[in-house]
């Protein structure tokens, strides 16, 4: 899916083109960066309600090419500066993480499907 | 060695020479084309046209109806309005309703083909539901693809740069040549988390590691390098040291040390700030995905004295590598 067409779905806004076109194979929704770092497949959009520069920092280190922000949470500047420099496309999207998981998931972007289980102390 | 998958060997490799002539006809009228444009409306008077065209330096101003172009009225019109003396007449009365446009999409060759054909000296910009968008000249094509060229030029200056390690390292002998790059890390530094990790990726794409252990060292290595900002007292140092067959990364700190690293080790285990937490760190998974991400971790630690990870990588003797898990 292109970022033009998770913009629309979600009515979103692009703060931050990528740098080059993308298309994204699937997406994975969390605030928690250390299970993003963990799970997370190249070409996979990732949404967060996460705001900071380890957010874009996370992407680049795992090939992740656009991040959604969700419930409304429009980054500061100095942030979106960062994606330009990493070449990370940035949308803001006014819905929930739920909601806007919802509305991609129907409009045909799939999950990373189970993944392992993990016990946790 | 000569039969060795090499790092050093590929370097400055994989960065293809762009092509001018590809660059050139990849070039679209929206990136040359000037566009604030002057336009009128076709009721206005040609005293109008006179003002504008001798205040701007201009030869020719698009007429707009309802942001449709409806016309185009250039210097001759005018002319032709002055010897008739005719200057209160609307503009409707003297512009050419021919119109030639190029699409803002288009491609500047074949705009400036047009340019040649019809001996027009500009041509009006518009997007594809008709409204006007800008204005081309030659000389709007000349100065794009003078940019363009420009561009290219710093790029190719750049990859010549990022050659030279290549050239520098083939001239060194040692019975094992290798690149250290040393960072260091500040406590509760998360502003510039991450930067070491970024660094080290970018310089392995640099000289030509597969992308997939580039992102496996890199993930590995910000995770080490969050501990660093996270746990320690007076943060750390990463060392990289990046060999033709394997990809050694250190973090080492001096304090506080892990009391029980077995603990540490297992998935979930935490002793991070809320500080850390509210960052999205801390979920006691760092070092579960270290040993995920390397090939080898070895993590030696001591109370007051300090912790050391080092993470180890092979370089894969063929770039289709996956994540082991």
């Amino acid at each position: 899916m292109k970022l033009e067409e998770i913009v629309k779905a979600v009515s979103g806004e692009m703060l931050v083109p990528p740098a080059r076109e993308i298309e994204v194979l699937q997406a994975f929704a969390a605030d928690l960066m250390s299970d993003v770092l963990m799970l997370a497949e190249p070409q996979m959009l990732m949404i967060t309600g996460m705001v900071n520069a380890q957010t874009i920092r996370t992407a680049e280190m795992a090939d992740i090419p656009a991040i959604v922000f969700v419930r409304g949470k429009r980054p500061p500047e100095e942030m979106l500066e960062l994606a330009k420099e990493t070449g990370i496309g940035v949308v803001l999207s006014p819905y929930t993480m739920y909601e806007t998981s919802g509305l991609l998931y129907v409009a045909g972007l799939s999950g990373l499907g189970k993944v392992p289980v993990v016990q946790q102390r | 060695m000569s039969q060795q998958y090499s790092l050093f060997s590929r370097m400055g490799r994989d960065f293809p020479l762009s092509i001018v002539h590809e660059l050139v006809r990849e070039l679209r009228v929206s990136r040359v084309m000037t566009p604030e444009v002057f336009t009128l409306a076709s009721t206005a008077p040609m005293s109008e046209v006179k003002e504008i065209m001798r205040t701007h330096r201009i030869s020719g101003i698009p007429i707009v109806d309802e942001h449709k172009l409806v016309g185009i009225i250039s210097v001759a019109s005018l002319i032709c309005a002055l010897e008739r003396g005719e200057m209160d007449a609307p503009v409707s009365q003297f512009m050419t309703q021919k119109i030639i446009t190029c699409h803002a999409q288009e491609p500047v060759f074949e705009a400036l083909k047009r340019l040649d054909e019809t001996g027009f000296g500009r041509l009006p910009v518009i997007e594809e539901d008709g409204r006007l968008v800008g204005i081309l000249t030659k000389g709007d094509v000349m100065a794009g693809l003078l940019h363009a060229l420009e561009r290219l030029y710093e790029e190719a200056e750049q990859l010549e740069r990022s050659r030279q390690p290549r050239y520098f390292f083939e001239a060194l002998e040692s019975d094992e040549t290798s690149l250290m790059l040393r960072y260091r890390v500040r406590p509760d530094d998360f502003r510039n988390g991450g930067k070491a990790s970024a660094r080290i990726k970018q310089a392995l794409l640099q000289i030509g590691a597969p992308p997939r252990l580039a992102r496996r060292v890199a993930i590995a290595t910000y995770e080490a390098e969050i501990n660093l900002i996270i746990h320690t007292d007076d943060g750390g140092h990463i060392v990289a040291e990046i060999c033709p067959d394997k990809i050694t990364v250190v973090a080492h700190d001096a304090g506080p040390g892990i009391a029980n690293i077995e603990l540490a080790r297992q998935p979930g285990y935490s002793t991070a700030s809320d500080l850390a937490r509210e960052m999205g760190f801390g979920a006691g998974m760092g070092l579960t995905n270290i040993e995920r991400c390397a090939d080898k971790m070895n993590i030696w630690s001591a109370i007051k004295v300090g912790t050391r990870v080092e993470m180890i990588f092979a370089v894969p003797p063929e770039e289709t590598v996956s994540i082991s898990s």
